[in-house]
This record gives C-alpha cells, structure tokens and sequence, in this order.
C-alpha cells in the first residue's frame, strides 16, 4: 500500500496501429494522456498493469509511468520520453499532435 | 544490377507468405508478443516509440529507378508519404500498420527487395562504399563482391545464431567511404606484388558502447579464397565469442580479449580447415554476377555545356564544388544528392522526392541510384553535360542542397523522436546546429566537417567516427549532450576523444560554435581541415573555450 513518490498511469503500444496508448479506468485504451487512470497506490499500480497484461490480443509492451496531476486534475508526464510519447515526433509536425 | 533468379524470387515469396500467415496469427490471437517478436525482427519489423518500423534491406545500397519508386508507392500507400534513409544504407518506413506489412513485403519482392536479415544476430546487410563502380581512385567494382557475400551470408545454417549481429563493410577504393574498420568485417581492396587485387581484412572494429578500431589479420587475401577466409573468421567467432552478456558479445570484444596476434592464428589455423572443406560458388554463377555489375555503356561525347553552366551559374557552381564527384570516366561525373536541407530531418525523402530521384537516374543515370551511409542520395554515372539539367530538377524537387562534406550534411540517427532506445533526441539538434550556422553563413568558409550525432550510446549515427561527434543521454530527466571530437572513419579511422562533461541542449549550440570558432581562430591556413587542426593541436584549445567561461550545466553534470 506503499504510496509513491509520483502517481502513475498504464501505457503500452496498440497492437494493430502501433501507437501509443493509456490504460483507462474501465480497463480501455485511450490514445490521449490526460485520460489515463490514475494510481497513487503500489499495489494499485501492479493492479492495473495486470489489467492491460491481460489483454496481449490488444496491446504490447504495457508499463508504469510517473506522471503528475495537473491543474485540471488530469495526469501529466514526468518524464521527457513520456511527453514526446503524448505527442509524437518533434523534428516536425507530424504524428499523433496532428491527428488529435 | 544484378537480378534475381528463380530461386532468390521464390525464396523470397516464401518468406513473406509465411509471415502473413504468423502476423495473422498474431492478430486472431494464437500467437504471444513473446512467441511474435523474433518472427517479426526476422522480417525488419520493430516497434518503435510511436509506431512500428519496417526497415527494408538495400544491398549495398545500390538500387534503380524501378525500386526506388516502388519504395515512394510503399510510402504513400501504406506509410505517411516519406522514407528514411539510414546509415546503414537501408531504408525505414516509420508508420506502418501491422496488417499491412506482408503487403508491402510483397511490394518489395515485386521488385525484387526484402527486410530479410536486417536485424538479428545475423550478417546484416552488406554495406559498401556508395561510389562503387563509378569512383576514380578505384581498384575494381567491390559490388560482386557483396553480392557473393550476400548470397552466402543469406540463410547460411552455421551463422543464422551468432553470439551476436554481425556487419560487413566492402570498399574497392585506397579513399575508404564504407567505414570499414568501424565493421565487425571491414575488407578493403588491395593489389599483391604480382599485381592482383584480393582483400585486406580487417576484424573487430564497432561503435556501440565499446568503439573499436578493426585490426588487420591479413594483409592480402586471394578473390578466391575470401568466402573460405570469411567462413574460418566466422567459426571462430561463433566457438569462442562470448555468449554470456549481450554487450560483449561483439565480435570486437573476442579481439580485444584475445589478441590480434592470437585471434589471427586462430583464424589462419581454421582457414586451413576450411580451405580444404570450401565448396567454390558454382564458376556460371560467379560470371552471372560479375556481369551484372559490369559498366554501363557510357556516352563519351565531348561538351562543354557542363563548363560553359558553372562558368555562367555560380549557384550551379557551388553545387558543383560540393555535390559532385570525380568519376572514373572523365565525361562523367558522381552526383550526391543532400538529403539534409537545412532545417529538414537528415535522411528523409518524400515519396515525390524518390520519384524525382527515380526519373533523374533513369534518365541521365543508367538507371542506378545509391544510398550512402551518410544518409544521401547518389546518382553515380551522370554525363557531365547532363549535370546542369539534373542539378535544375533537383532544385524544382528541394535537392539541391550544396553541403556534402560540409557542417550541415549531418548525420543524426532517429533518436528519441522515433526510436524506443534512445535516451535523446538526435534529430533536432541537427536541424538546429544547420539552421544556426546556416544563419552565420559560415559553412564554406569552414570547410570540410563531419558532424556526427547518436542518441543514445549504441552509436547508430556513428559519433565516435565524426570529427564532432555528439551523444545525447538522459542525465537525472533532462536531455544531454556528451561531445567527442578528432573522430575519423576513413583510411585513418579515429574514435573521437569525449571533451568532458556534456552539455545541456541549449548550451550545446553555444559549445559547437566555440569549437569552431576555435578552430577558425588556430588553423594554418583555410587549407587546413579541421580533422587536421585537431590533430597538430590536440584536445587542449578546444576544451578550453567550451569550458572556459563554464556553463553550470557542464559543471553540473
Ligand atoms: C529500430 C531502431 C534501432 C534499434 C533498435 C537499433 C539498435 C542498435 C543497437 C542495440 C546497437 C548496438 C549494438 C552493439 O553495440 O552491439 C546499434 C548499433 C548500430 N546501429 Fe542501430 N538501432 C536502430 C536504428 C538504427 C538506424 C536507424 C541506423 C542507421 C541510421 C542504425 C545503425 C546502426 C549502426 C551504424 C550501429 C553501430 C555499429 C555497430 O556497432 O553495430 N541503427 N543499433
Ligand atoms: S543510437 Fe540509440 S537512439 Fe539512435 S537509433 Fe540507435 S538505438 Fe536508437
């Protein structure tokens, strides 16, 4: 029940597209971070990475990131790597920002 | 070009029939990530950071119109409109989608292309100097060659499980642009004292996280007896290199922990073994090969449209001083076409920029085009009449960037806007040191330079060979850059020496000009390389004004 220095979120690959998505709290995939789930809790972390380990027909590689809560309650990244991963490549425009 | 036969056709055909039917079963669900992902590496498909990446082999980087504008279909059709050439003379589409990659497999093998061996611990993808066949200091063409060596390497039963990947550089020239000691092969042609060429061989060289230098084990090897050579240098390092840890696993680590002198006694002791065991590739076959890369027919009017254009155009003149390249006829001439446009991503071509370069090579090229390690475009036989009129097209297609050799014609790989090991980003730093040089209008008067940049310490943009090398690493959550410099990958290959502590990326620009202005400030003469300033100065003056007036963040780190 340890509490952990940042909360966290799920994230993985989608199988099919390849790009990068967030565990919600129904136990869905969203593509956009300010949706994800969010734990403050270690053993609620190993919860809901099981949750997405449980669905290898949908998604590859699920992990826990550290993420802030911002000033309008949704998750942000922490790390560098995670932000670029909210919005694809930055040499130029292109990828998920300009989908979204 | 050499073509395939029925059985490289069918063997190729099979290949991607199967692996329609293992991505099928991946997605009815028959089939784990774990049990997935070797098949999908065997075919060159990665997951990346945001999306999979298919990276599609180019033999020795030499291919023709045909494919290359199958290669602009691929991106258009099943990607997002641009491919990226990469230092391993490959191509790599960023966006495909997992269903779709046993069609373009099959696109590719329309034209006679595949993804097969392109990762792996496997001989990759041979690579060799892109000015094969057409450069002037040649001994012969390197390409039959490697494809020899591509056919033998394919499948091979004995190296399908080495301890590790395995990379051969082939270059038939003294000027050696394959970076061949930077190889866990390198071969460099040479002629014996009766006046024959065969091959130096070189062992052990590698970037990654441990550069090398290769170490030469023979000095002159027969034609004939290279494949049997090769074959014995292999066996040695599939018994005794070391399976025990992924980062030692290279073949230059069994060098540098053996000994040259031991390691080449082992080699000599199995090439007598294997000399005497070695099945000759059929004669039919070798003669079907070295055909296949015979000369094309070149036009040798004279003209003088090319002299009366640079005396006229001193834009096309300055092209001309950058982008072109003495060839071995003298009416012709070597086009490099930059894919480095200042500003832009080192490496990448629209699809309608692959079509341009398609046109150009079929219609003054003799159909051929070839990827350099250092992420351009050639087009090796172009008349020298003609260069004016493919120079004007590749200005109409944003080509005509005259940088080759210079400070903008970077090498950057994907980094951390693509790639899932990075620890960096690469490509924004190299836009960003283009543009701000671009600003000073600086380049020329700079001279040759070749910067380098990796992000992150497996050495994909060969940093360690760049005369301004730069690694960038995640130091504590933020992105940093380490500097190398005096880093050389030709004949007088040179890991760089790292300056000291890295630099935050808002400084690095500010530290890159001080190393050039450095430079600038102490050269002899405008004659005087950079490579050849570091190397009468040292390290010393270069440290100095990066850290003279030290910026916390160097300090810091
Ligand atoms: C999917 C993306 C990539 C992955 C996973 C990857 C992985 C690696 C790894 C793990 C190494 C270190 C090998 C070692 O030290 O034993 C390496 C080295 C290297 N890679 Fe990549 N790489 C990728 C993209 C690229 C690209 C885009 C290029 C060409 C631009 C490239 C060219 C090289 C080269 C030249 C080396 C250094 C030479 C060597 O020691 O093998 N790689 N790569
Ligand atoms: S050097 Fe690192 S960041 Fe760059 S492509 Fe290779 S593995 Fe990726």
């Amino acid at each position: 029940m340890g509490r952990q220095k940042h909360p966290q979120i799920v994230t993985a690959n989608d199988l099919f597209e390849g790009d990068v998505i967030y565990l919600t709290g129904e136990g869905g995939w969203t593509r956009i971070h300010g949706e994800a789930a969010v734990t403050h809790d270690a053993d609620e972390a190993q919860r809901l990475l099981a949750i997405a380990q449980a669905q290898p027909g949908q998604i590859v590689g699920a992990y826990l990131a550290d993420a802030t809560i911002g000033a309008d309650g949704r998750p942000q990244p922490v790390h560098f790597r995670e932000a670029f991963r909210t919005r694809g490549p930055s040499n130029y425009f292109h990828g998920k920002q300009a989908e979204a | 070009m050499y073509a395939y036969d029925d059985f490289d056709a069918d063997f190729v055909r099979a290949r991607v029939a199967d692996f329609r039917k293992q991505v099928e079963r991946r997605i009815d669900g028959s089939l784990t990530e774990d049990e997935f992902k070797p098949l999908r590496l065997m075919n060159g498909l990665y997951l990346q950071l945001h999306a999979y990446m298919l990276r599609v082999a180019i033999p020795y980087g030499t291919l023709n119109s045909r494919q290359m504008r199958q290669l602009a279909m691929i991106a258009e059709r099943w990607d997002k409109g641009y491919g990226h050439f990469t230092t391993r003379q490959n191509i790599q589409f960023n966006w495909p989608k997992l269903k779709d990659v046993p069609d373009i497999l099959d696109a590719l093998a329309d034209v006679e292309m595949h993804a097969i061996q392109t990762s792996g611990n496997c001989i990759r993808n041979v690579t060799a100097d892109h000015f094969a066949g057409a450069a002037a200091d040649e001994i012969e063409d390197p390409r039959p060659t490697a494809e020899l060596l591509r056919q033998w390497s394919t499948d091979h039963p004995e190296f399908q499980f080495l301890p590790r990947k395995f990379k051969i550089a082939i270059t038939g020239s003294p000027n050696d642009r394959a970076v061949t000691k930077a190889h866990d092969i390198g071969l460099r042609m040479v002629r014996n004292q009766a006046g024959e060429p065969g091959y130096e061989v070189i062992v052990g060289g590698g970037l990654g996280r441990t550069p090398m230098i290769g170490k030469t084990v023979r000095d002159f090897v027969p034609k004939a007896d290279l494949l049997p050579y090769l074959e014995a240098i292999l066996r040695v390092y599939n018994l005794a290199g070391r399976r025990d840890n992924k980062y030692k696993a290279r073949i230059k680590i069994l060098v540098h922990e053996t000994g040259t002198e031991d390691i080449t006694a082992m080699i000599e002791e199995a090439f007598a073994e294997q000399k005497a065991l070695f099945q000759a590739p059929p004669a039919d076959l070798v003669a079907r090969i070295e055909a296949a890369f015979a000369p094309p027919d070149f036009d040798n009017t004279q003209s003088l449209a090319f002299d009366r254009a640079q005396a006229d155009d001193p834009v096309f003149r300055s092209f001309v001083e950058t982008n072109v390249t003495e060839h071995r006829n003298p009416a012709y001439g070597i086009v490099s076409v930059s894919l480095k446009p200042v500003g832009g991503t080192p490496g990448d071509a629209s699809a309608e920029q692959m079509r341009v370069l398609a046109d150009l090579a079929e219609r003054y090229g003799h159909d051929e085009l070839r990827v350099s390690h250092e992420q351009n475009i050639i087009l090796p036989h172009v008349r020298k009449a003609d260069i004016p009129a493919v120079h004007a097209a590749l200005k109409e297609a944003g080509l005509a960037t005259a940088n080759i050799g210079l400070l903008s014609d970077i090498i950057a790989c994907p980094g951390m806007d693509y790639c899932a090991l990075a620890t960096a980003r690469s490509i924004p730093i190299a836009q960003e040191i283009a543009t701000h040089f671009d600003a000073l209008k600086l380049e020329r008067e700079i001279g040759p330079l070749k910067i380098k940049i990796s992000g992150c310490i497996n050495a994909c943009g060969h940093h360690h060979v760049g005369h301004i090398g730069i690694l960038g690493l995640d130091k504590a959550g933020v992105e940093n850059y380490q500097i190398t410099l005096g880093g050389d990958g030709t004949e007088t290959a040179t890991i760089g020496e790292r300056t000291g502590p890295g630099f935050a990326a808002d400084d690095l620009i500010p530290a890159i000009e001080a190393i050039i202005d450095t430079y600038l400030d102490l050269r002899h003469t405008a004659d005087e390389t950079f490579l050849d300033a570091y190397r009468r100065l040292g390290a010393a003056p270069f440290k100095d004004a990066i850290y003279d007036d030290r910026h916390d963040s160097a300090r810091a780190a």
